[in-house]
């Protein structure tokens, strides 16, 4: 039998939460709605029952609808959430998205409207959860270049891993040319095509893109995949064995421009590694009550999540950022620019991550 | 009881926007100038400011003084330059459109 999709509708105006229950109930998914007219009362949902979705106002009183997203946010990342709200603000907007939040949506106002948002909605529900490349649908992203090229599209595919950012140009189905951070043309697709999850969106075409790939697309999507497969292997086979590529803290050393890193683990015992310091108990230290001060400070203002902290000083810079429940400390000749240090620490930050 | 609805006022939201603009802070955290709007409560500036002052006071402690500090949050930028222990900050919100 198929289990129906639960959608949460928190807004303090009864009136409301009736006719946007019933809007949501005529879905073609047929979904139950649950209504709540307090954030207190929705969190007590969310926890005694499994909801795929959650549409929340944003002004109410007692716990207003950021502050409900942040708590979801930690509680239940896995649940999709749209804001739905009356409120024009490009702010609000912005620090609805920062928390991670599917849709922003305002209330509609005419049929049309409402036609769009149930459609929004639908679509929403329907969109796999498992592990992939999210955009139009979840797939992985070999398919979805050959969608592109088996299509004879031509388009802009921006893909985004983390911090990374990648760009594969098509042109009549043709691979064009593709850039990421350092890397143009075939080099580029390669290491795109190494990603493992990300998101992807679909540009419009650039005709006059300079042409640095000249192999089919199904030749190089071969090649990828198997020097891919050899690299597995034998990252498998070296696994523990001397002269390895360095791991850790030391791979971060490895950056342009890293003087020391720190990473100081965030389960309160204290515990750290460190490379290139003298005085590494006082920055563990430091590291750790920097980031404890500025996330609830974040927190406390509902300002999103703390993303970074960067420091910039006469003899050393320093950048600090969160990876897998640990804080990175990242120390910087100072003779770097800040725009540098901060392209610097994306590579850092992917490196520490894989 | 309808009657009684009429005298109650619905309860205030606690939303509230995010400050903009900059505030200068001597070394034991009072502010001394700041271009904050007045209807942002002072005592969250005050806090903001202790932070950024503990931050800078803490570095150099540890060995590593810094002249200028920089915190992203998702929505949100705070940039602070240290003034003989005290400190000038700028608070801007992050725009979709226009992102700091």
């Amino acid at each position: 039998m198929e289990t129906r999709h639960r959608i949460l509708l928190l807004d303090d105006d009864p009136d409301l939460l009736a006719t946007y229950g019933e809007i949501l109930k005529q879905l073609p998914s047929s979904p139950e709605v649950h209504t709540a007219t307090s954030g207190a009362r929705a969190l007590k949902l969310l926890e005694s029952h499994e909801f795929r979705l959650l549409i929340t106002d944003l002004k109410m009183p007692k716990m207003d609808g950021l502050q409900v997203l942040s708590i979801v946010r930690r509680r239940h990342p896995e649940l999709r959430t749209v804001v739905l709200t009356s409120m024009v603000d490009e702010q609000f907007r912005s620090r609805v998205y920062a928390l991670g939040v599917d849709l922003y949506w305002q209330k509609p106002s005419s049929e049309q409207e409402i036609d769009s948002f149930r459609e929004c909605i639908e679509s929403l529900l329907d969109r796999d959860m498992r592990a992939g490349f999210r955009g139009v649908q979840s797939k992985s992203l070999v398919d979805i270049v050959q969608l592109e090229c088996l299509a004879q599209s031509s388009s802009v595919l921006r893909i985004t891993n983390g911090p990374l950012i990648g760009k594969l140009w098509i042109g009549d189905g043709q691979l064009v040319d593709a850039e990421t951070d350092d890397a143009r043309g075939e080099e580029a697709f390669r290491k795109i095509l190494a990603w493992k999850t990300g998101s992807f969106e679909t540009l419009p075409a650039e005709p006059n893109r300079a042409q640095t790939i000249f192999k089919s697309y199904n030749a190089l999507l071969l090649e990828t995949a198997q020097a891919l497969d050899e690299a597995h292997d034998t990252t498998l086979l070296n696994e523990g064995s001397p002269g390895q590529k360095p791991t850790g803290l030391k791979a971060l050393s490895t950056v342009e421009g890293v003087e020391f890193a720190l990473a100081a683990h965030s389960d309160g015992d204290e515990q750290f590694e460190a490379i290139g310091l003298e005085n590494s108990e006082r920055l563990n230290t430091w590291t750790r009550q920097t980031e404890e001060r500025f996330r609830l400070l974040g927190e406390q203002l509902q300002a999103g999540p703390l993303e970074q902290v960067e420091g910039l000083g006469p003899q050393r810079h320093v950048t600090l950022a969160t990876v897998k429940n640990l804080t990175l400390c990242v120390g910087w000749n100072a003779m770097l620019a800040p725009e540098d240090i901060r392209e610097r620490m994306k590579k850092v930050v992917i490196l520490w991550g894989s | 009881m309808g009657l009684l609805n009429l005298f109650s006022k619905p309860a205030p939201s606690t939303l509230t926007r995010l400050p903009t603009g900059s505030f200068t802070l001597d070394r034991e955290g009072e502010i001394i100038v700041s271009t904050v709007s007045s209807t942002f409560p002072v005592l969250t500036v005050k806090d903001i400011g202790r932070r950024v002052l503990d931050t800078f006071r803490e570095a150099q402690e540890a060995h590593l003084p810094l002249a200028e500090l920089v915190i992203h949050f998702g929505g949100f930028k705070i940039v602070a330059r240290e003034l003989r222990g005290g400190a000038i900050v700028y608070l801007s919100p992050k725009n979709i459109i226009t992102p700091t």
